[in-house]
């Protein structure tokens, strides 16, 4: 199919070479692999933290760090991996170099604002690196009041500083993507016949939007308690620091949307590519994304259920809480029934969706428990909580991202992985993340809570399975990170569509030219119809 | 946004409005109307708004996107408010319950 | 569709088929940063209610503290800059070169006459120890009522504070504008940014036309 002449055709990583023409670029898809470089050195970062969190939780007693480096370990692995790693993982480098492929445009609406929001991401990474290095910090990335502002004597501001500039890339990347999937949609690409993925990423960018700002000022205001002494959070003074947690979580729980909302999008994707059939029924998966994005909103309550937060305002967030999991239930049961009588491949990709599928699952059912207001006071700030929301965000939305990364990974460069080894490293990745997590909610149901590095000894032998988990997970995040990096050079030339999918991206050669289509696709079917794909003959790899 | 242009006139009688409602939301505060009078205090500045948004943001032109993005924005600030208000006003209901 | 590759000019970028299809691009784009200004402020306002609610009492007192006849002077002056404003943009829809750069600085003008007032109040904050810290005392309330009268203080600083922030960037966007007005960069065919600098200028106006009744008028007429 592809010779090695064609090889030489102008794509738009030959296009231009040079830093400058990296550091500069207006190019999507180029500032796609800078997203894509930096995020995958924080989540090695984050997960460098994690490692030293579970060798030191091998033993009851507290012997690898003191208390207070503890404190700074979890903190810092919570702070990298939501602000600097899961919150742009998926939309700004999939979503990044797709979206604008998926609906047949040139570029998003506003390339110069989407180099800006990687440079705000990288500037907002610094500050949090400074503060790092300067002495940490140990609030819980969650920064609660009075602790945050009154006591504790570590680099508070340096890192809030941090995540405040990266929340501005956040808040740009999804109004770009606003804008993009209303005005620069092909003719003929229909809102009813975009992808599940530009759904959900159109979803993802309307909380990015309508929250950030207020991660924003809750920021703002934490900046002026703790340097002015305003009172707004200190009780001493007629504050109130259950407030903070209010504005705090109104941003932070959406923000979990944020994480796992384009995941169910690459999953949509790769659902419907790996088994042959258009998703099953499309307009309950793209409404239930859009209906989590809003449902999300409603929900930020169910963080405060021990706190001084009144029992009635508790009652209705635990009631609102279950309504998420109604969408949530329909992706999870339209993605199944798009399997029936379908043509499965069981492609790395696929391997992936599944693990998902399994692990959302799980994730989001005892999300169910920690919404119910009476189980929740039992098991608040332990490992079940711990447990609950690694199943989401680690088994969701990596799960996804490296699903996704797998599928589109001939597109974005041309290669293919090696197959056998990504097979391998999703089997890992799977049974890795089990051992970790899963004796996490027993150790979380018998009453181990979370952020403490001492603990009674009948906990160890969960302790140490947890441990023996995360280094098989740490091994399998490993390989990807190396075969993908020798299929640069070594690996085999993709075609143009080497899976027979149907999206825009693949009609266009792989890597993509500079401006992605060499004329305006036109687009005459829904999505999903695979039977263009016949038509064409395009070979199926 | 269509390129409608509003003549000078539109523009000026909307700016003398904006300019009375300002004094009559001035002296209005010193009148006795009770919890009302924060009422009052909103009102007038939401019919404020309402004409710098309507005639000097030209959304009275603008497409119903527009229109709708504005709504949106509006329906996420009362969720917030709503909401945490929600738990603050009900804190004193249980200590009432037990006396 | 237009042709696929076309040059780039400010008017019409790459990636953009139509100028029509930018301009609508970045309207939208703007109404949307509009609605996280929203946001924004929005989690001030929140705070705002919670304390007012709690202490609508000392709320009332700090409130009367503030000359509210300079406030609503400020208010006019503003909503005077947006009429100038608008009266701009109405001059780049017509193509009225000299007129954009008149109206445009006669709203920068208005501008700085704003901040200069709001500047002049803020230290009389200073010199009336209202301004929160160690210093903090409202004279007339009970020990009691000090941290309440404190939040009072903290608001009005906050907000009117992030306000005048907001200001001072308009105030830049209004240089870039006037300048490129008087370069002749802008006609009934290619306004945008005028536009654009317009919406900015209006919005900040509307936080005031809230501002105003919140910080300066709670309760007057209980404290006469």
């Amino acid at each position: 199919m592809i010779t090695a002449a064609a090889q030489e055709r102008e794509h738009y990583l030959n296009t231009s070479y040079g830093i400058k023409s990296w550091l500069l670029t207006k190019d999507h898809k180029r500032i796609g692999l800078l997203y894509l470089a930096t995020i995958t050195l924080f989540f090695f970062l984050g997960g460098a933290f994690a490692t030293l969190i579970r060798i030191e939780l091998l033993t009851p007693q507290g012997d690898l760090v003191s208390s207070d480096t503890y404190n700074k370990l979890f903190t810092m692995h919570g702070v990298i991996m939501v602000f600097f790693f899961l919150i742009p993982s998926v939309p700004a480098t999939l979503g990044n170099f797709f979206m604008p492929m998926m609906i047949g445009a040139r570029d998003l609406a506003f390339p110069k604002i989407n180099l800006l929001s990687w440079y705000l991401l990288v500037v907002g990474g610094l500050f949090t690196l400074f503060a790092m290095f300067a002495g940490g910090v140990d609030t819980g990335w969650t920064f609660y009041t009075p602790y945050s502002t009154t006591y504790s004597n570590t680099w508070v501001i340096a890192t809030a500083l941090g995540i405040f500039i990266s929340g501005f890339s956040s808040i740009l990347t999804g109004l770009n993507f606003i804008v993009t999937v209303h005005r620069m949609r092909a003719p003929g690409m229909t809102w009813f016949r975009l992808p599940l993925f530009v759904w959900a990423n159109y979803a993802t960018s309307l909380i990015q939007v309508l929250g950030t700002p207020v991660l924003a000022v809750t920021i703002v205001l934490l900046f002026c308690e703790r340097v002015f002494h305003m009172g707004i959070f200190d009780p001493a003074r007629g504050g109130d620091p259950v407030l903070f947690q209010h504005l705090f979580w109104f941003y932070s729980h959406p923000a979990v949307y944020i994480m796992v909302l384009p995941a169910m999008g690459v999953i949509s994707e790769l659902v419907s590519v790996f088994s042959r059939k258009p998703v099953f029924g499309y307009g309950f998966v793209a409404f239930s994304s859009v209906a989590i994005a809003v449902l999300g909103f409603l929900v930020w309550g169910h963080h405060l259920f021990v706190s001084t937060q009144s029992v009635y305002a508790g009652m209705v967030f635990s009631f609102l809480s279950y309504f998420v999991a109604i969408p949530s239930a329909i992706k999870v049961f339209n993605w199944t029934a798009t399997l029936y009588k379908g043509s499965i491949s069981f492609a790395t990709p696929m391997l992936y969706a599944f693990g998902f599928v399994g692990l959302f699952t799980i994730g989001g059912l005892t999300g169910l428990f920690v919404a119910c207001l009476g189980i929740d006071v039992h098991v608040t700030d332990t490992y079940f909580v711990v447990a609950h929301f690694h199943y989401i965000m680690v088994g969701g939305t990596i799960m996804a991202y490296l699903g996704g990364l797998h599928y589109w990974w001939p597109k974005m460069t041309g290669r293919m992985y090696p197959e056998a080894w990504a097979k391998l490293s999703a089997l890992v990745i799977f049974l890795g993340f089990n051992l970790t997590f899963f004796p996490q909610f027993i150790l979380g149901y018998l009453g181990m809570p979370r952020r403490y590095h001492v603990y009674p000894e009948e906990f160890q032998v969960l302790h140490v399975l947890s441990t023996a988990g995360a280094s098989v997970l740490a091994v399998g995040y490993v390989i990807p990170m190396v075969y993908f990096i020798w299929s640069l050079r070594y690996g085999q030339v993709a075609g143009a569509n080497p899976w027979g999918a149907t999206g825009l991206e693949w009609k266009t050669a792989s890597p993509p030219p500079l401006h992605n289509f060499d004329e305006t696709p036109v687009v005459t079917h829904d999505a999903y119809d695979y039977s263009t794909v016949m038509e064409e003959g395009i070979e199926v790899g | 946004m269509t390129n409608h242009v509003d003549s000078v006139k539109t523009y000026t009688i909307i700016w003398i409005i904006l300019l009375i409602g300002t004094a009559v939301t001035t002296v209005v505060a010193h009148v006795d109307l009770g919890p009302f009078s924060v009422v009052v205090a909103l009102a007038i500045a939401a019919c404020k708004t309402l004409l710098v948004a309507l005639f000097f943001m030209h959304i009275r032109h603008s497409s119903r996107l527009t229109k709708l993005v504005v709504a949106g924005g509006l329906l996420w600030l009362g969720i917030l408010l709503l909401l945490t208000m929600a738990d603050f006003v009900s804190r004193g209901w249980l200590r009432g319950l037990r006396n | 569709m237009a042709d696929r590759a076309h040059a780039e000019t400010p008017a019409l970028r790459v990636q953009f088929d139509t100028a029509e299809q930018q301009k609508d691009a970045s309207t939208l784009g703007m109404w949307i940063f509009l609605i996280t200004e929203i946001m924004f402020f929005g989690g001030l306002f929140l705070v705002y209610t919670v304390y007012r609610s709690i202490y609508p009492g000392v709320f009332a007192h700090a409130s009367s503290s503030l000359n509210e006849v300079i406030g609503a002077i400020n208010t006019a002056v503003l909503l005077c800059s947006s009429f100038t404003m608008v009266l701009a943009v109405r001059a780049a829809q017509l193509g009225q070169r000299k007129a954009i750069v008149i109206f445009l600085i006669l709203t920068l003008v208005l501008g700085f006459v704003f901040l200069g007032v709001k500047a002049y109040e803020w230290n009389e904050k200073f010199v009336e120890h209202h301004v929160p810290g160690p210093t903090f005392h409202f004279e007339g309330l009970p020990a009691g009522d000090q941290g309440p009268a404190q939040l009072f203080f903290s608001l009005y600083f906050a907000m009117t504070g992030l306000h005048a922030f907001h200001m001072v960037i308009g105030a830049g966007i209004l240089m870039v504008l006037i300048w490129q007005a008087k370069k002749g960069r802008y006609s009934a065919d290619y306004m945008t940014p005028v536009d654009l600098g317009g919406l900015y200028w209006h919005f900040v106006d509307i936080i005031w036309i809230y501002l105003f009744p919140l910080l300066y008028l709670i309760d007057r007429h209980l404290l006469k």
